[in-house]
């Protein structure tokens, strides 16, 4: 008992702030209020700090993926509350400041701050979950709260309607998984991962146990927004406030893909000694869904003229790619063969690029109405010629978009690069061709961004097109498009990093995501093997 | 050194974007000039008795890749093909930036900075010793160029900009594929048979001779992937749309680099992975390779008959132009690829300096149809005779540089098909295929004469509404004749004395296809004459014939 509470520590630092949030959110000083968001951020920093330090724990399935999980989370979770500054009670704080009494009752600040501080508690809790149960709690706790954030995070009803459908859709999914849940728990008898593991690797998996786990992926396809359950992205997207969007674009994904780890290393691959594959059925499935889900994305992703369903859809292909990681498992472990590292390392180089293209968007706004009520960009002619209106923001936005691309030698090329040799090294030719047909179809409408930003003239409205007011925005954009460059020179140590969050067995050193390199996990092993026989 | 030219261009260009236009046109002339002189003192440096080894090695380890193994690095070092290479980029860098002086007015910081950018990259595919480095550099290029015609180029620009990049994008995209295809062999499928290091390795000549060991059905499959790439930045036929059209678009000196140096990326690629990565798929599939080459150099050649625009001639005739240069290259025997590679520069001289007389002309008439002007020797002596001398260059008169290339080119497609000692194995091509590529050159006479007979002779038309240059005098002023003689003196130099560059080419040329070589000789061993059955040479077969 002990043992876990050791592990959740951020989580538990994380809980008490979200507690603290909600209080203080309600405060009638306005100062007091306004520290909603600092505390969040010392939360998340002290959590993420605590991320680094997790103790060793032989519990776990994936042990090394516990800190290296919530340190990414943490991490990214900082610069998504600088990105969320400004969405929340924007019409009372001007009430406010024109002299109107504070109302408790119209204030959502609190609660706002303090889902998003719920949610990113979830997706760090499937990091560490070693149980079924603990996994369904911990995949829900990250996303029931995300329907209320989209839900207030505009005063429009387009909002709550996105909100409803999200919820509807989130149900289904929820529903879906856990049948699939039900069906393991029949199939093994356990819900304890590690036992599901022992026994089906004597066993077998078994008919029932095929369709749990068929029916528990597709329903967490729903958190990373996979082909079937992917219909809800775009409208979603659209309907909540962009900063929302962004992080709707990151944690439920983040969160499902942990899932999706757990889950296949459950009935997967045991480093190179039996077992390589995942069961043929299961293979088969998430290769159709690699395959689909990143053409779909890209394709439907080609027709939008509103940015920000061209970012939705682009969401859900990138989906795509890092299922690939997963449908080629870890190989050998070593660093060019790992599909789950690659993934891993994608998930990090997408949270990065995807926000920065979100923030650019989010931080330019236009002033419309006679009360100067600011309303988001989201077409393609509203960005236009935004690196001569605003160049910073423009020269973000390129960035990222470039990025996205998978233009060498950008993160996001970075990711594709390690993504295809895994690829390649698992024998999938043909999904490797998908995927890079895919990016080809990818650029066709990245390349509308920057050039929309870079060449075309501004747009005669765009003169309204003014700067948010909001410095945190600003620098979420300027850090997460930055980071697509800055990060470069740690692609190493960082899919070094991934390589340990996968492995399997406990290393016997304590894993930490220090980016020393002498680290004697199995995985580098086995290349030092080879090297010796040279 | 080799770090050097890659970094003068990127700290010029970033200096460029924070200067004020005037200095902004000093600090390019300057730093371009530096970067020229740069080329040329590593041609003193380089030793030319050794052209087939890669001299002035530079690595610097990225970190990228397990413990211990040797994974991507930034690599480079030069053979005799890429230091060719490399002095026309070098020399075409100076001459671009002297050559836009007039006609770019407008943002001349952005044109400078992307413009100097751009020769970072390009200089970097031929310095790439490491598989990762090259691929960056040569999709690099794109970012500039894309950016140059954009924000540069006339009425049809965006258009232009976006085809271009897309369709070279997709393309490298399976080049990539092939590659990496290489890159994963050597690391894992190698060492089951007991060769190879077993690591990831992304050095090119590693790669080289892993790829060699693979089975004729992986050749294939790879050389397909790898021509996806190379074919589209060539370009060879079917995938040559985007050309004329970025070529139409671009501003004078984008067209004089796309031309000059950025289709000798695909050439480049073809020479340096394509032809000694895959030798036997190579020596299979030559032929139709060669036949596409063939239908592009006829089909550019009549769409050029009929174009009324001179620089879409220009352009179109670069297709063609490059069809002689990728069938000299698939002859597979040394004078066919030397001629293959001298091309290359060829090409790049008269066809950059082509461009630049027509963009000259364009800045004085603000037009390029052939409808429009005529008769221009009348007004402008000097632009006519220089417009006349890389015509005859480019048509292939003996004297000048295009006939040394062209002739070498088919000469090594029609010996092609000659058999090797009694017994041995035919090559790829044989006469046939130069004879049809023949008929090209004489469309090219045809088509380039006809364009100069309207432009430059006859009775004097100038476009209706035209009364002064502008700025401009009516004939060519200083700097533009300085641009044009340096290039007008090599295009001589080139036709009259070829030999110290023939000869510094042959052994890098002979080190790229040693693999065919070595597999035609095997061949002719195993078959002795009677049935022809395509085989890999058996593993490990090459430590014993290394010639």
């Amino acid at each position: 008992m002990i043992e876990k509470l050791a592990l959740i520590q951020p989580e538990i630092v994380l809980f008490i702030t979200t507690c603290v949030v909600m209080v203080i959110g309600l405060s009638r000083t306005y100062s007091v209020r306004k520290a909603c968001a600092t505390v969040s951020g010392v939360g998340i920093a002290i959590a993420g700090v605590l991320a680094i330090f997790t103790p060793q724990t032989d519990s776990a399935l994936l042990p090394g993926l516990i800190p290296y999980a919530k340190t990414l989370v943490a991490g990214v979770g900082l610069l998504l509350l600088l990105l969320l500054s400004g969405v929340i009670d924007r019409d009372l704080e001007l009430r406010v400041t024109r002299g109107e009494a504070f109302e408790p009752a119209r204030a959502n600040r609190g609660e706002f701050y303090s889902f998003f501080l719920f949610s990113l508690t979830g997706v760090m809790l499937c990091a560490t979950a070693d149980d079924l149960i603990w996994l369904f709690l911990a995949l829900e706790l990250a996303s029931l709260p995300t329907y209320v954030m989209v839900a207030i995070s505009t005063p429009r009803l387009r909002s709550q309607e996105a909100a409803v459908k999200y919820f509807f859709l989130g149900a289904f999914g929820a529903a879906t998984f856990l049948y699939g849940f039900a069906l393991i728990y029949g199939a093994t008898g356990t819900t304890y991962l590690s036992e599901i593991r022992d026994i089906i690797g004597t066993d077998g998996l078994g008919a029932i146990g095929t369709a749990g786990f068929a029916l528990a992926l597709l329903g967490i396809a729903f958190k990373i927004a996979a082909v079937p359950m992917h219909f809800y992205t775009p409208d979603v997207y659209e309907g909540a406030a962009t900063p929302v969007a962004a992080y709707l674009a990151f944690a439920p994904k983040a969160a499902g893909f942990l899932a999706f780890l757990l889950l296949t290393s459950t009935i997967g691959w045991t480093w190179g000694a039996n077992g390589d594959a995942l069961p043929d059925a299961i293979r088969v499935i998430l290769w159709i869904m690699a395959a689909l889900t990143m053409t779909i994305g890209n394709v439907l992703a080609l027709l939008q003229t509103s940015v920000k369903r061209m970012l939705a859809y682009s969401s859900v292909a990138h989906s795509g790619y890092m299922l690939v990681g997963i449908v080629v498992g870890p190989g050998d472990g070593s660093f060019w063969q790992n599909g789950l590292s690659a993934m891993l390392f994608y998930l990090l180089c997408y949270g990065f690029m995807n926000m920065g293209a979100f923030a650019v968007l989010a931080c330019v706004e236009r002033m419309t109405g006679p009360d100067g009520e600011p309303i988001e960009l989201e077409t393609l002619d509203d960005i236009r010629g935004l690196c001569h209106t605003h160049p910073v923001m423009g020269w973000s936005m390129v960035l990222s978009a470039l990025s996205l691309l998978g233009l060498p030698p950008l993160l996001g090329f970075m990711g594709k690069l390690l993504l295809v040799t895994a690829g390649l090294s698992g024998g999938e030719y043909l999904l490797v061709v998908v995927l890079l047909l895919n990016s080809a179809v990818a650029a066709f409408y990245y390349l509308r961004i920057v050039a929309g930003a870079m060449f075309e003239a501004p747009d005669a409205r765009a003169g309204d097109g003014v700067l948010t007011t909001h410095r945190g925005r600003m620098i979420a954009a300027v850090a997460s498009a930055a980071s697509v460059v800055v990060l470069l020179p740690f692609v190493g140590p960082l899919v070094r990093a991934s390589q340990r969050a996968v492995a399997l067995q406990p290393t016997t050193a304590i894993v930490t995501m220090s980016e020393e390199v002498s680290d004697a996990s199995p995985l580098v092993r086995v290349d030092d093997d080879v090297t010796q026989d040279r | 050194m080799l770090l050097l030219l890659v970094v003068i261009p990127i700290v010029a260009a970033l200096l460029i974007a924070f200067a004020s236009p005037a200095l902004a046109r000093r600090i390019a002339g300057a730093s371009s000039l530096l970067f020229f002189a740069l080329t040329v003192a590593c041609a003193f440096v380089f030793d030319w008795s050794d052209g087939a080894a890669f001299q002035m090695p530079f690595r610097l380890p990225l970190g990228l890749g397990d413990d211990g193994a040797a994974g991507v690095a930034l690599e480079f070092g030069v053979d005799g093909v890429a230091m060719l290479l490399i002095m026309l980029t070098g020399l075409l860098a100076p001459l671009c930036v002297f050559g836009s002086f007039s006609s770019i007015t407008d943002r001349v910081r952005t044109y400078y900075a992307w413009l100097l950018a751009l020769q970072a990259p390009m200089v970097a595919v031929f310095l790439a010793r490491d598989l990762i480095t090259f691929y960056v550099a040569f999709e690099f290029t794109l970012v500039p160029m894309y950016v140059l015609i954009s924000l540069f180029g006339s009425t049809n620009r965006k258009h232009a900009a976006t085809k271009f990049f897309l369709f070279t994008f997709t393309g490298s995209l399976m080049t990539l594929a092939g590659l990496l295809y290489v890159v994963w062999f050597n690391a894992t499928q190698l060492p089951l048979s007991g060769l190879g290091a077993g690591e990831w390795s992304f050095n090119i000549g590693v790669l080289m001779e892993a790829a060699r060991q693979m089975s004729a059905t992986e050749q294939a499959w790879v050389l397909l992937a790898m021509m996806c790439g190379f074919a589209v930045k060539t370009p060879l036929f079917p995938v040559h749309t985007w050309l004329p059209l970025a070529h139409t678009e671009a501003p004078t000196a984008g067209s004089v680099v796309l031309a000059g140096v950025l289709l000798k990326l695909g050439t480049y690629g073809l020479y340096r992975f394509v032809i000694p990565f895959v030798p036997v798929a190579v020596a299979e599939y030559a032929p139709l390779i060669a036949i596409i080459s063939i239908i592009g150099i006829v089909y550019a050649g009549l769409i050029c008959w009929v174009q009324r625009d001179v620089k879409k001639l220009v352009a179109y005739s670069s297709v063609s132009h490059l069809g002689f240069c990728v069938l000299g290259l698939f002859a597979l025997n040394s004078v066919g690829s030397v001629g293959s590679v001298m091309y290359m520069i060829n090409h790049g001289l008269s066809t950059g300096a082509l461009f630049f007389c027509v963009g000259m002309m364009y800045e004085r008439y603000h037009t390029r149809s052939l409808e429009e002007v005529g008769g221009l020797a009348k007004k402008m002596p000097v632009w006519a005779f220089f417009t006349v001398f890389f015509t005859l260059a480019s048509v292939g008169l003996p004297g000048l540089n295009g006939f040394v290339s062209e002739i070498m080119c088919l000469l090594g497609a029609f010996q092609s098909g000659a058999t090797w000692g009694v017994g041995g194995t035919p090559g790829p091509l044989g006469p046939w295929f130069a004879a049809v590529a023949a008929t090209g050159m004489i469309i090219a006479a045809i088509y380039l004469l006809y364009m100069v007979g309207r432009i430059v002779f006859g009775p004097l038309r100038e476009p209706e509404g035209h009364e002064h240059h502008g700025p401009l005098p009516v004939d060519l002023n200083r700097r533009e004749i300085l641009v044009l003689a340096p290039l007008a003196a090599l295009c001589l130099f080139l036709g009259l004395y070829p030999r110290p560059a023939l000869k510094a080419l042959e052994a890098p040329v002979a080190h790229a296809l040693a693999g065919v070589h070595e597999h035609r000789a095997t061949m002719t061993a195993n078959t002795a004459g009677a049935l022809v059955l395509v085989e890999t040479p058996p593993l490990g077969a090459r430590e014993e014939a290394t010639p």
